[in-house]
């Protein structure tokens, strides 16, 4: 069977996933929306994992936060499943499916197998929607891909069943009460406010504080890890900054499409300035990452360029807290 | 009211400026979505072939990870190690990882690591980590397999 389903890429996948539910059940919000009532923007320094053996950092808030703070504050109520056996987990996936119902898949990346190779990392929190089934093959909207795909039974198995940080345990989400009309107005300025708090929080691995200590660390690196994995840590942070999925400069772009939207519906201004400022502050990420680039593409630099590199994200975490504190007063 | 970095843009990421370069999506038809302004400052989106600064630093954690492979395979071969570690490398897992897929402790994934060790591994643990790499448990044995 085929759920009539519309497939729309997006550039992040849990965001995507989100925007083309909400669509199927008849509410049209664009993929910055979900984003920015979500609070998905984030930066923060995870220090005590490791992943592909360098330290952690991301731009996002955690996987599966995004859509509960967004149904919360759009009164949407989301059913979340969890299984212990693969058998289940199907089970209860193909009922969904009869009864005409597509649903959103936490999903491991490493088998993954439409993904290009070097994209293919264990990583558990990748999104997808399945909305049908046809000749043994689930029928797969990824929200990072421009075409729909499928994967057979066995492949969508042990996406589901990835294992290592954030397994996915078949989990399976999908809308099940919605508002007779979409109140975007208090939702978004609730977004807003949590993501300036967040920002701006007195914690030192949460927002600007956590930049700043990533810059303090990149400063220390080559002399106490040495260049090889200073570089490999180095690399590790841009590829999460420019990640499938981030719409480029760390999500910082896609919040600005979010500002600008958020300024017309609240008829406010003022964000539409502050979209702008963010934008700019996205442009400073990509400038970190060319010169960080320029660094880790030799393998060999002198101990000025990772400070150079450093002195801009200090840079970029000054810009960041006078924004975030700026923006909490806009709304 | 910006400090101009040496290398910055024009302010402001344009759709006309949203990177086209060479990288492996090509190969599976893969295009990235870019948020962007266009020439009224409104925002739109735009899909990518990719980017430099990114493809080099993911061509350098495939690099690493050939290397960690690399290494693991010449200590398998000199007897320093069990092929339970250079299948793990060639899978892009870290011990943590291991111990999840095949429901043990770290520790005693480490332990089967050592050749006298993994030499005793009786069939049924052997059949685990085969099936978690898709492999005979001959390969297990036999890198060369």
């Amino acid at each position: 069977m085929e759920i009539n389903f519309t497939h729309k890429q997006s550039a992040h996948c849990e965001n995507g996933v989100v925007s083309n539910l909400m669509r199927f059940n008849g509410f049209e919000v664009s993929e910055p929306m979900v984003f920015g009532i979500g609070s998905g923007l984030l930066f923060s320094y995870l220090p005590f994992l490791k992943v592909n053996h360098a330290p952690v950092v991301t731009y996002r808030a955690m996987p599966g936060t995004i859509f509960n703070r967004f149904a919360k504050r759009t009164g949407v109520k989301i059913k979340r499943e969890k299984f212990s056996t693969a058998q289940k987990a199907k089970a209860r996936l193909d009922e969904n499916l009869e009864k005409n119902n597509p649903v959103g898949l936490q999903v491991g990346v490493y088998n993954l197998l439409y993904f290009p190779e070097e994209y293919r990392f264990h990583f558990n929190a990748h999104n997808m929607v399945v909305y049908g089934k046809k000749e043994g093959r689930y029928l797969i909207s990824d929200p990072v891909m421009e075409e729909v795909t499928s994967l057979s039974e066995k492949e969508l198995e042990k996406v589901r069943f990835a294992k290592g940080a954030f397994a996915p345990k078949g989990h399976m989400y999908y809308p099940i009460e919605f508002p007779d009309k979409l109140e975007l107005k208090k939702a978004i300025v609730k977004g807003i406010k949590h993501t300036c708090k967040d920002m701006t929080a007195p914690v030192p691995i949460v927002g600007v504080k956590a930049i700043r200590k990533i810059a303090k660390l990149i400063r220390k690196w080559p002399a106490k890890k040495g260049v090889k994995t200073a570089n490999h840590y180095l690399g590790q942070i841009v590829r999460m900054q420019e990640e499938i999925g981030t719409g480029g400069g760390g999500f910082r772009y896609i919040y600005g499409a979010f500002l600008q939207e958020a300024s017309k519906i609240l008829e406010n201004d003022q964000l539409s300035t502050m979209s702008k400022e963010i934008t700019q502050i996205g442009d400073l990420w990509r400038d970190f990452a060319v010169d960080a680039s320029r660094i880790y593409k030799n393998r060999s630099a002198t101990e000025d360029g990772y400070n150079k590199v450093a002195d801009q994200l200090a840079t970029i975490a000054d810009k960041e807290e006078a924004f975030f504190k700026k923006l909490k007063k806009v709304v | 009211m910006y400090s101009k970095l040496s290398n910055s843009r024009n302010i402001e990421m344009k759709k006309n400026e949203v990177p086209q370069d060479k990288s492996n999506l090509e190969s599976a038809n893969i295009k990235e979505m870019y948020y962007a302004v266009d020439e009224n400052g409104e925002y739109t989106t735009e899909l990518s072939t990719g980017w430099d600064p990114k493809t080099i630093a993911l061509d350098n954690a495939i690099k690493d990870i050939e290397e960690r492979t690399e290494i693991a395979k010449q200590k398998v071969l000199n007897n320093t190690t069990s092929p339970i570690e250079y299948y793990m490398e060639l899978h892009k897992m870290d011990v943590g990882i291991l111990a999840s897929y095949v429901g043990m402790w770290a520790w005693r994934v480490k332990r089967h690591f050592k050749p006298s060790v993994f030499k005793k591994l009786n069939k049924k643990i052997l059949q685990k980590y085969a099936d978690i790499f898709e492999i005979t448990v001959e390969q297990l044995k036999d890198i060369h397999k």
